[in-house]
């Protein structure tokens, strides 16, 4: 025992920090593999992958898809969609929450009620398609706002837990001063609950902003498409052309040369655009998930094991 | 506006009455201004939540498209024929049995991972280091399916880089199929699953972790419990309804396939891997508008998710006295 840590304890320090060092790596590479990849000129990465850095450095992939319309346009619908969303629905959401919390409030029981229903049952896909297209949603650019400004009644328990740290006594004297509710949530609660609030506006945005199946389900125009579907699309039809390549491989050689001619040559080929636009696509993301932590930690954890 | 004015009034009055002892909160003004925050989130949830529970007759009925909104209501009842046709459907079993197999392994192995994820990041002492890994690993869960996913057809090709360090180092001698070949789906989908949660999974682990009392590692340590002692009569003990909610959860959910994920992996050759109910629900109902029995094989499901939910919750009740509810 010198130095208090035995030869097993070392051991055991030593393994852990290797594990930990090897699923770090495991998480980063593949962001790293495609970035490099992305960087590289296509006709150079078809010819075997780049490992630590890219072999012929260049960034036409990247113009080629930041000059994109069609991309740019997604790109647009993708961003207004999350800053809506995210905006209104954490408003409503934290509004029914506070009245929801009210003690006072007549017929709680019956809003607990519907909360649950709620998050229990659902119709599925079929009858939310019908209620879509009933409404006239379908493929208007309203179906991805309106089905979601409520952020559901998961977020209405978060916030509820959170509102409890705030002392009684604030509202009472609030009350006693002739405030309406609506002046003791703008003035009281939201200032209050600054860390649940950017909680879940983070959780909300990163769910609108990664969510494709609005857009699959709900829509077919092609203005409509988000940034995560275009992306899906390039995937799909770049698997489809490599797979058929994989089948005729060795039996036809001029069917291999055509298809292989249909994924594009010289510095931008649909490998090299499909990578850096989910390079793109992400960085928003890997931009905001430290604040992310920052708050769950802060603003849902703490609030929930208090409540 | 004189009626507004009058709520104030009536306001003012009860505010004065609660100075002699009258409780606040039950005048008529302050109930208003609280239905009127209820009332768009109300709304939102009957148009959006309750108005599809509607739609569920469908499965019960000879519904065709044709028919509209209105023929949800006036269709005819078809005796189960739905239900019956599911069970005859060749494609079914194979679908529960990717579905069941996916999540049941799934579960398997990203629980206890995660939790000795979670342990062994809880005995790292060094702070920053302790944060970096945390800050890393989360990194996959904010990023969507589509990025995540793709990322790994990438790496997993033929032509990917996986393959060609495989080739390189002579562990195979032809490159691995790993999203063509039916048989290596469900480790891909596994793998890519346990990898993008592990890092967020472990959040909730870490901070159960924290709420257990110092002093019982300290009376432990005194005694001469080493650390995996400790970890096992101590952590673990702690942590236990954590863990039973993420149970629960994952029973609860095994119908249920995460969607996302499947649908970006999937393609025409994995298929006989890779339909799950989720994934089959979509084809038929949306894309071969078999409306009626796509709704029928999605409350199919439904019903026995929130059968297993009841199930999981009362066995973990009885057996370690925490549930869900």
């Amino acid at each position: 025992m010198v130095g208090g840590k035995s030869f097993g304890e070392r051991t055991f320090n030593l393994s852990t920090v290797v594990i930990m060092i090897v699923l770090m790596i495991v998480t980063l590479y593949p962001f790293w593999f495609s970035l490099i990849s992305s960087l590289n000129s296509g006709e150079d990465l078809a010819r075997g992958p780049v490992f630590l850095w890219p072999r012929e450095l260049t960034w036409a992939s990247w113009q080629t898809v930041l000059a994109d319309s069609g991309i740019m346009k997604a790109a647009w619908i993708t961003a207004s969609r999350t800053v809506i969303v995210t905006v209104a629905s954490i408003l409503y959401t934290a509004m029914f929450a506070y009245a929801f919390s009210r003690s006072y409030l007549k017929g709680r029981k019956f809003y607990i009620a519907i909360g649950f229903i709620s998050m229990y049952f659902s119709g599925g896909l079929i009858p939310s398609f019908l209620l879509m297209n009933w409404l006239g949603l379908y493929d208007h650019y309203m179906v991805y706002i309106l089905p979601a400004l409520f952020g559901g009644f998961w977020n209405v328990i978060i916030f509820n837990a959170n509102y409890k740290a705030i002392p009684d006594s604030l509202f009472e004297s609030a009350k006693m001063d002739g405030a309406s509710e609506f002046r003791i949530f703008f003035q009281i609660v939201i200032p209050l609950s600054k860390p649940v609030l950017a909680a879940l506006s983070v959780f909300t945005a990163v769910n609108i902003w990664n969510d494709y199946g609005t857009t699959l389900y709900f829509t077919q125009s092609p203005d409509l498409q988000t940034l995560q579907y275009v992306i899906l699309r390039l995937i799909q039809s770049n698997r489809a052309v490599e797979n058929m390549v994989s089948t005729v491989e060795g039996s036809n050689l001029a069917v291999q040369q055509l298809l292989s001619g249909a994924s594009g040559q010289g510095l931008v080929t649909a490998q090299t655009i499909e990578l850096a636009a989910m390079v793109i696509a992400s960085i928003p993301m890997i931009a905001m998930y430290p604040f992310a932590q920052k708050f769950f930690v802060k603003g849902v954890l703490l609030g929930s094991v208090k409540g | 506006m004189l009626w507004h004015g009058d709520w104030r009034n009536g306001g003012e009055r009860m505010a004065s009455k609660k100075q002699k002892g009258y409780k606040l909160g039950f005048d008529f003004r302050t109930q208003l201004e609280l239905k009127v925050m209820l009332l768009p989130a109300v709304c939102l949830i009957f148009l959006f939540d309750f108005t599809p529970l509607f739609g569920l007759l469908m499965a019960f009925k000879s519904y065709e498209p044709i028919m509209g909104v209105k023929g949800i209501f006036t269709s005819e009842w078809n005796h189960f024929q739905h239900f019956i046709r599911v069970f005859q459907n060749f494609q079914f079993w194979p679908m529960v049995r990717n579905t069941l197999g996916i999540n049941l392994l799934g579960a398997l192995i990203s629980i206890p991972a995660t939790l000795v994820f979670a342990l062994l990041l809880n005995e790292i002492k060094h702070r920053k280091f302790k944060s970096l890994v945390q800050t890393v690993t989360y990194l996959p869960h904010f990023l969507s399916w589509v990025i995540f996913g793709g990322l790994f057809i990438t790496l997993l090709n033929t032509n990917g880089i996986v393959n060609v360090l495989l080739m390189e180092l002579h562990l195979i001698d032809k490159p691995v199929q790993f999203l063509a070949d039916p048989k290596y789906f469900w480790g891909v989908a596994i793998g890519t699953g346990l990898l993008k949660d592990i890092g967020w999974g472990a959040i909730l682990y870490l901070a159960a972790m924290a709420g257990v009392d110092q002093s019982l590692y300290e009376a432990a340590a005194i005694d001469g419990a080493g650390r995996f002692k400790r970890m096992l009569h101590i952590t673990i003990p702690g942590i236990l309804p954590t863990l039973m909610v993420l149970i629960i959860f994952a029973v609860s959910g095994m119908l249920n396939n995460n969607f996302t994920q499947i649908y970006v992996l999937q393609n025409t050759l994995n298929l006989p891997a890779s339909q799950v109910i989720d994934t089959y629900v979509y084809q038929t109902g949306l894309l071969q508008f078999q409306f009626a029995s796509a709704t029928a094989i999605g409350l199919m499901k439904a019903v026995f998710a929130l059968l297993l939910l009841a199930c999981a919750n009362a066995l973990s009740k009885k057996m370690t006295k925490s549930g869900l509810f």
